[in-house]
């Protein structure tokens, strides 16, 4: 259902099916882990057993001798690490080491520093050949005492992983230099609003509260991957499936220092990504070994090595609210620990916008602090970051709510954070639809319903995700018979070609069916980012927008020069008839979109245009979702009854698949709230690497996930778009734990709350 | 190096002849010897669905039935479904937006396709216990639930 719609569209609000979507319910599309070619070779990764170990010798010469086996490499075979701090890739948030560390990331040189880091790769003409190479080379190390919990790794005496590490100041207004003194923490980051002592003075109720989450994977269901090539003149072509080529690009000339026009990179078809996918895994280590053999390589990894690869990190957090009697928030500080894996760079920020993102709150002190530990590199996962903040200032608010006698949602609009209100990190909030959400939510009749039964519980959760912007380009060209093909440089992970063409549809006042868009390689369309931050509908569809509106003008010119008058006196109307001025006979002249597209020929030649925009107009978005459970005192487990996701799309061009992303977002913070984990052994090896033992969410686990779209336009966008892919992962945590909490009386303070969980408390608790 | 093996079996009505290595799981010999990719490898141990095919009537995990088990057998994959045009469960998928990265969506309709030929009318609940053997990661299952009900109405011609 959408709740509010001002404006008529002729192509927006519809829901065509996707341009993609044959293909890709017949088995015909493409993804990275499909790619084939004559003669490729097959790559694997020999990986750390030991989570923390110096590497003292690698001996492939077992390997080597095997039949079929065309190379191995070790860390000494990839290019010296450039200059400087990293990209976007593992380390981007770890200061001036992070090109080095992104390089040892992908392959350790001296010290393995989690299970499953790479210490070698092997090519081979077969893949079993592959697999059997990687028991043939042979490592010696000098296993080190591993540091696998955030605090354990903040604590005095900790082993430390990087010895060159010191405690960057990562405020928005840093001053301090370093201390000069090894370190596991990485950076230490803070936001201050007002005075916070003066705040809780002010406070007549105060509540605090640790919280930790686990670590969570992203889930993607298509295994990392990447098949590279050289051309005999040193053109490097990477064909895989990932949410940024030309990000990927950018690394890889700078890699092996080469011009960006020397590599290719082809966006094959991608199977699910969250943020997993933002970032190289594989990728450097095929176009190594594609160098050293002059063949193809092409490298899948297997189920465990991507649980072992880039999730997102575990968390501490100490929440603490002050309050007034009356619901009045006079006070938030939260102390966020992060663990970033084994190298600096975790989703801190994310987390610290998000604790307190939906209110106003005069005083506000947050401390955030990225730490390293002996655990795989962290990486972007759905609104980074931000779950583990929010699961603990909405549970803690809850709380508070329940504390004072106050309804939550009643609280909640309360101290609703409104256009022009003060930021924590600085700035002021633009046009946000954060009380919107929270009035709808509050007069929605799944709230006003009463929930009847024993073990039962409702919560709620507000989420505030910032969307990003950004280089974005695309290009279209207009068919002899009206069609028009669209050429996209943002990878579609699930349906923006179908959002982004509907927009150039409607700028151009034709159908959607009528537009046919494709995702093209790195050669043949200008920079754009990365898939990521909820920002492809917003800024392709900023670029699509003008290239309708270039369209328009140059079909304009074009009916000018059939009727031979002034292009002034031709207009273009958003039904794409476009009008001229009465002929002789005083008959109005007018042509189809269609008509004029029939005379291109015949009036200069094709119509092609292009657009490169870099908008940061991005609306923010907020999101609140509400849940009953039934738990069974028996086992632990949590039966979700009904579950109901608002959210401000600022505009949804394909309803359908706003829906989607809102439903599959909850679905995915669901799996952190109640059964997804990482089961770390005290070898720091995880012990539940498979999707049998990894929890995600069966078809059977959750019911239908009732979604409402509020429409509040982000003025920053031609349509009102903002992103809609991110805020839903957000509030599912804290709206398990207070339903849990009504259910059982207890107050959880972790997540997920596994039956494990759920079940030792309600037997400690006697009951 | 291990030994080839020859397979004879019918996919997707097609009678065919090919080489296989002995280790090679019915998935890889689909994939690798054959070049239909459209079966997904997502986990290879029989826990996400993605690979699933009709097998002599039987809905499998082809990661978890070697190549060599096949000789004589009749396979449907997601590249058999569609005969004219797409089946009403390809075309709900698409109507229902029931698909977002479409990494799964194979076999999810080859599962589906095995549920309604022994069940056309089954219940929401009856969907969702079959089904949780396919992971969907991106849609949260809502749309796929409400496209396979849709397919078994248009199928039972209501």
């Amino acid at each position: 259902m959408v709740a509010t719609k001002e404006k008529q569209f002729r192509v927006i609000g519809t829901r065509p099916i996707r341009h993609d979507g044959a293909d890709k319910v017949t088995g015909r599309a493409q993804y990275g882990t499909d790619f084939r070619m004559t003669g490729m070779l097959f790559g694997r990764v020999k990986r750390s057993p030991h989570a923390h170990a110096i590497i003292k010798r690698i001996d492939a010469s077992r390997a080597l001798a095997l039949h079929g086996v065309k190379a191995v490499i070790t860390a000494a075979d990839l290019p010296p690490p450039t200059v400087g701090g990293g990209g976007p890739g593992p380390g981007g948030g770890g200061g001036p080491q992070g090109a080095r560390f992104q390089m040892e990331n992908f392959m350790a040189s001296k010290k393995a520093l989690y299970i499953g880091h790479p210490v070698a790769a092997v090519c081979a003409t077969d893949a079993h050949v592959a697999e059997d190479a990687l028991a043939l080379i042979d490592v010696e190390y000098e296993v080190l005492t591993p540091v696998l919990d955030v605090r354990e790794a903040m604590a005095e005496g900790a082993p430390i992983l990087h010895e060159d590490l010191r405690t960057r100041d990562a405020s928005p207004l840093a001053s301090e230099p370093p201390a000069d003194k090894p370190t596991n923490v990485a950076s230490h980051t803070q936001y201050k609003l007002g005075d916070i002592e003066k705040g809780f003075a002010e406070a007549e109720v105060i509540l605090e509260r640790e919280f930790t989450t686990s670590m969570f994977h992203q889930g993607y269901l298509e295994p990392t991957n990447g098949a590279a090539e050289w051309s005999k003149d040193g053109h490097l072509t990477l064909w895989n499936s990932s949410q940024g080529p030309h990000n990927f690009r950018t690394q890889l000339a700078q890699m092996f220092r080469i011009p960006l026009s020397k590599v290719t990179v082809v966006p094959m078809e991608i199977g699910g990504g969250f943020g997993g996918k933002l970032f190289m895994h594989v990728e450097p280590l095929a176009a190594v070994l594609a160098q050293k053999t002059g063949k193809a390589v092409k490298m899948i990894v297997t189920r465990e090595e991507v649980f072992e690869s880039g999730p997102t990190s575990g968390t501490y957090v100490r929440v603490k609210y002050g309050a007034k009697k009356d619901g009045t928030i006079t006070a938030g500080q939260a102390y966020m620990a992060y663990e970033a894996g084994a190298f600096p760079g975790s989703p801190l920020s994310g987390g610290m916008n998000g604790v307190f993102g939906s209110y106003k709150i005069p005083n506000i002190l947050i401390d955030g602090y990225d730490v390293v530990v002996n655990k795989p590199k962290s990486a972007a996962y759905r609104a980074p970051g931000t779950p583990a903040g929010t699961f603990a200032g909405e549970s803690l608010l809850n709380e508070m709510a329940q504390r004072l006698d106050i309804d939550p949602m009643e609280l909640r609009i309360k101290n609703a954070a409104k256009d022009g209100d003060d930021r924590p990190w600085g700035g002021k909030w633009g046009v946000i639809g954060n009380l919107q959400v929270m009035e709808a939510m509050k007069n929605h009749p799944h709230y006003t319903s009463e929930l009847q039964g024993e073990n039962r519980g409702r919560g709620v959760s507000m989420g505030y995700w910032s969307n990003a912007g950004g280089e974005t380009s695309a290009s279209a060209s207009v068919n002899g018979d009206g069609t028009v093909q669209l050429v996209l440089g943002a990878v579609d992970v699930a349906g923006t070609r179908a959002s982004t063409a509907m927009q150039l549809a409607e700028t151009i006042g034709i159908a959607a069916e009528d537009i046919w868009p494709k995702v093209v390689d790195t050669d043949s369309v200008g920079f754009t980012l990365l898939t990521g931050g909820s920002r492809t509908t917003f800024a392709s569809g900023w670029a699509a927008y003008e290239l309708g509106m270039e369209i328009r003008k140059r079909m304009v010119e074009r009916a000018a020069r059939i009727w031979e008058c002034d292009a002034a006196a031709v207009t273009y109307g958003d039904d794409g008839i476009i009008r001229g001025p009465n002929d002789s006979e005083g008959k109005e002249r007018k042509l189809s979109f269609k008509e004029i597209a029939a005379q291109l020929g015949r009036t200069g030649g094709s119509i092609e245009v292009g657009a490169n925009v870099n908008k940061q107009t991005v609306g923010p978005s907020f999101g609140g979702h509400i849940v009953d459970v039934e738990v069974d005192k028996d086992t632990g487990k949590v039966q979700i009854l009904r579950y109901t996701a608002f959210q401000d799309a600022g505009r949804a061009i394909h309803p359908g698949y706003v829906e989607s992303q809102i439903q599959g977002g909850a679905v995915q913070g669901i799996g952190m709230a109640l059964t997804e984990d990482y089961y770390w052994g005290a070898d720091g090896r995880m012990q539940n690497a498979s999707f049998l033992d990894y929890r995600m969410p069966t078809a059977l686990d959750v019911p239908m996930i009732d979604t409402v779209i509020i429409e509040v336009p982000n003025p920053g966008h031609p349509y009102g778009v903002r992103g809609v892919a991110e805020v839903c992962i957000v509030p599912p945590l804290a709206a398990l734990q207070t339903a849990v909490a009504e259910a059982t009386g207890i107050h959880f303070t972790q997540v997920p709350m596994s039956p494990r969980v759920i079940l030792e408390a309600l037997l400690k608790d006697g009951d | 190096m291990s030994d080839r093996i020859i397979i004879q079996a019918t996919i997707n009505g097609e009678e065919m002849e090919f080489l296989a290595d002995e280790r090679d799981s019915l998935l890889e010999a689909l994939r690798e010897r054959i070049g239909l990719t459209g079966t997904k490898e997502c986990c290879n141990n029989g826990n996400c669905g993605a690979c699933a095919v009709i097998l002599d009537g039987r809905l499998v995990n082809s990661c978890c039935v070697m190549a060599a088990e096949v000789e004589g057998s009749q396979i449907t994959t997601v590249e058999g479904l569609a005969q004219d045009g797409l089946t009403p469960l390809q075309q709900s998928f698409l109507e229902e937006a029931a698909l977002q990265c479409g990494i799964c969506t194979p076999g999810f309709l080859v599962s589906s396709t095995a549920l309604l030929e022994k069940n056309p009318n089954p219940t929401e609940h009856e969907i969702r216990f079959w089904l949780s053997g396919n992971l969907c990661r991106c849609t949260g299952y809502d749309k796929i639930v409400r496209a396979v009900q849709s397919a078994s109405q248009k199928m039972r011609g209501q």
